[in-house]
């Protein structure tokens, strides 16, 4: 069970609930319906409480995972790891250029999200360390692998790169590079569920350095504002770039920020993928009923913040510590001692998954580049753009 | 045909659409309950609702990226800047998210969006309120620029950029809004984006203008007129795509250019132009081609730099007698 624990401030006072009290996104300019502002109180209090859904708290059944499901978050996270190891090696064989950004290590974070949606139809977002969430959602590895390599069969055939994996079928609304800018994006994309009744919702995840731009402070007051569904998932991985969160913010309890915006927000043990899903659903739940909410989860990159980066700001023993808590490793031995599978069989599908990779290599490989009139083309959807030679 | 205002024509614009189309919303800073800034959305809260007419807080980032967002999830926005001088806090969602996404996507994902708002100066206002932003936008694979110097054209041309499929920055001015013309009341009153109106024949010299330029282009071309000279005006309506061809052809006739260009003269619209001429219709050139433009420097606050600062028609009237040798 996730605990109630870890009180930011004291005394609960979390009450879910959208207020649906007028059919627009503003409110209206009613007089009598606010109180004056100069009727001041003796002292203005205020407490809230962030609920923690710590690692280990929360079993499969409670969560309604089958075995299959489970094998399958198992394979999936597996599949992230996997590939992005390979795509490491591919990158320093400079098969892949440009910037690469691993998400090693935080693969429990995509893969209990994804358990908490609709996939195909609710909406994500994330920032560039995308290729987690990419495959968990199901995007093929072969056209993420050939878009890592610049190719034309590549997800975004070959314009993206890797910090711009996007699947419309997924609903993947990107892949985003410029650190906090697709936040407000992402508001957008839940003001148009909301607009069109559609019932879906919006993840928005972004790491802890996203949390210094102003662009999520605007994003997360208009949510707060308009009532909207979404989901902010801050995913604190310790350090932006090089900078760790206690050296650039003032508080760095991150999911304090939903405060000023009105909104509840939970911690998450972002290494146990059952803690992530349960958290995950449960404000998934409030999104459901136009009530935004953030998400701050504690996880950790093991590899630097792009391949180029050795990341001296950490120490050797930091790093190990935090591999003891890998949540790949988790889960397999949670999977044996419930009995639900074996260490044979789940070296089996490590063993598939690793085939799987080299296929989605070959792939690439074999894909040739875009043409170069593609240079052209989605610029604009109209067809007879006038470019400039 | 009607008289209406500039900004009522753009009304009549978003009105006509939103009635046609659910997905159309209109968004900004007082668009709602205050009736717009500039009266441009006056009384569309009421026709329209909370739910589709929606008033923002000072958030310029925000709701500018929401209205993004938005697009990309199938709604056709149109994004009302209370000026385009604002818009520079929101230039990354402009720059990066609305411009790129289609590209970067593969062309998965379209953006019908209008962002609109008055551009370029409104008198005494000092530098951060004088901006045109024609080039710094125009600049951008990915986006569209429009700019209406009529009350006509802004309807037709509103019309269009609110059923394009991709992102078009539509600029106005607060200097226009009152101005009255004849506005057509055909049903679908529609004016293609890209191609450019030759506003007045003639053969002695083109000039280019856009916006409240425009306007002193005509008066240029009257004072020619009484000397006996018939300059051809040429409104681009769209600063990008621009209509090359159109200016070409005309050159080719005129074999002379003016371009009154309300921007800053460093990397502008008439820079584009004055290279695209040089470019195409060398051969066809009797004289340098000259550019009115504000002066290179921030717009100054005092009565006397300012109107100092702004292309004059005294100037771009000599300009012409310059290139025609008079």
């Amino acid at each position: 069970m996730a605990s109630d624990s870890q009180q930011t401030s004291p005394s609960a006072t979390e009450d879910v609930q959208a207020t649906e009290d007028h059919e627009g996104f503003t409110k209206p300019q009613n007089e009598d319906a606010r109180p004056d502002p100069l009727d001041l109180p003796d002292a203005l209090e205020f407490e809230q409480t962030f609920k923690v859904y710590r690692g280990g708290t929360v079993g499969h059944e409670e969560l309604g995972l089958d075995t299959d499901t489970l094998l399958a978050m198992y394979r999936n996270m597996l599949l992230q790891r996997r590939f992005e190891e390979r795509s490491l090696q591919m990158y320093r064989k400079q098969k892949i250029s440009g910037f690469l950004h691993l998400y090693i290590g935080q693969e429990a974070v995509s893969t209990g999200s994804v358990h908490s949606i609709d996939v195909g139809e609710d909406t994500i977002i994330t920032a560039y360390r995308d290729h987690g969430i990419g495959l968990a959602m199901g995007m093929d590895p072969n056209v993420c692998m050939a878009e890592l390599f610049g190719k034309k069969d590549g997800c975004s055939k070959g314009k993206g790169g890797s910090m711009h994996f996007f699947s419309k079928e997924k609903r993947l609304f990107g892949g985003h590079g410029i650190v906090g800018q697709h936040i407000p994006v992402g508001t957008g994309i839940a003001f148009a569920h909301k607009y069109r009744g559609d019932g879906k919702v919006c993840l928005t995840f972004f790491g802890d350095g996203a949390v210094g731009q102003g662009a999520m402070h605007e994003a997360a007051n208009l949510a707060g504002l308009y009532d909207l569904p979404i989901v902010f998932v801050i995913e604190n991985n310790e350090y932006a770039m090089g900078t760790a969160v206690h050296r650039a913010f003032a508080d760095p309890d991150l999911c304090k920020q939903a405060v000023p915006y009105g909104m509840p927000a939970s911690i998450v043990d972002g290494m146990d993928v059952f803690s992530v899903t349960k958290a995950m659903r449960d404000h998934v739940a409030m999104a459901r009923e136009n009530q935004p909410s953030f998400v701050e989860v504690r996880t950790y990159r093991y590899q630097g913040h792009s391949v180029s980066d050795p990341a001296n700001y950490r120490t050797k023993d930091e790093l190990e510590q935090k591999k003891g808590e890998d949540a790949i490793i988790r889960l397999k031995s949670y999977l044996v001692q419930h009995e639900l599978s074996t260490n044979e069989a789940l070296d089996d599908i490590d063993e598939e998954v690793k085939q799987q990779v080299l296929d989605a290599i070959d792939f690439a490989e074999n894909s040739p580049l875009p043409d170069l009139e593609a240079i052209y083309e989605d610029v604009y959807s109209q067809k007879d753009y006038p470019f400039l030679a | 045909m009607a008289e209406l205002q500039f900004r009522e024509a753009i009304r009549a614009a978003m009105t006509e659409e939103m009635e046609r189309d659910e997905d159309i919303f209109l968004i900004g800073e007082e668009v709602a309950e205050y009736d717009g800034a500039y009266k441009v959305s006056e009384g569309m809260l009421d026709q329209f609702g909370p739910k589709r007419v929606v008033d923002t807080p000072i958030s310029e980032n925000g709701f500018v990226g929401l209205g993004i967002g938005a697009a990309m999830n199938g709604l056709r926005p149109i994004v009302e800047l209370m000026t385009w001088n604002f818009s520079f806090v929101a230039f990354d969602q402009i720059l990066n998210n609305a411009a790129k996404i289609r590209y970067m996507s593969g062309g998965q994902f379209s953006f019908p969006i209008v962002f609109r708002g008055p551009n370029g100066a409104a008198g005494q206002l000092a530098a951060t309120h004088n901006t045109s932003v024609e080039s710094f936008y125009a600049h951008i694979p990915g986006l569209k620029v429009v700019s209406p110097s009529t009350p006509n054209d802004s309807k037709g041309l509103l019309k269009a950029s609110i059923r394009d499929n991709d992102p078009v920055l539509f600029l106005e001015s607060e200097r226009m809004y009152g101005l009255k013309g004849e506005v057509s009341d055909e049903e679908d009153y529609i004016l293609p984006i890209g191609k450019a109106h030759i506003v007045r024949e003639g053969d002695a010299v083109t000039l280019v203008a856009n916006g409240k330029d425009y306007y002193i282009a005509l008066e240029v071309a009257d004072r020619l007129a009484e000397d006996g000279h018939q300059a051809e005006v040429i409104d681009p309506r769209t600063i990008r795509p621009l209509d090359f061809d159109t200016i070409i052809a005309s050159i080719k006739k005129t074999n002379r250019c003016v371009i009154i260009d309300e921007s800053n003269p460093f990397a502008s619209l008439s820079s584009e132009i004055a290279f695209q001429i040089q470019e195409r219709a060398f051969d066809y050139l009797d004289a340098p081609v000259r550019r009115i433009t504000a002066k290179d420097v921030p717009a100054p606050y005092a009565k006397n730099l300012m109107d100092y600062y702004m292309p004059q028609a005294d100037d771009a009237y000599q300009a012409c007698r310059d290139v025609m040798y008079l």
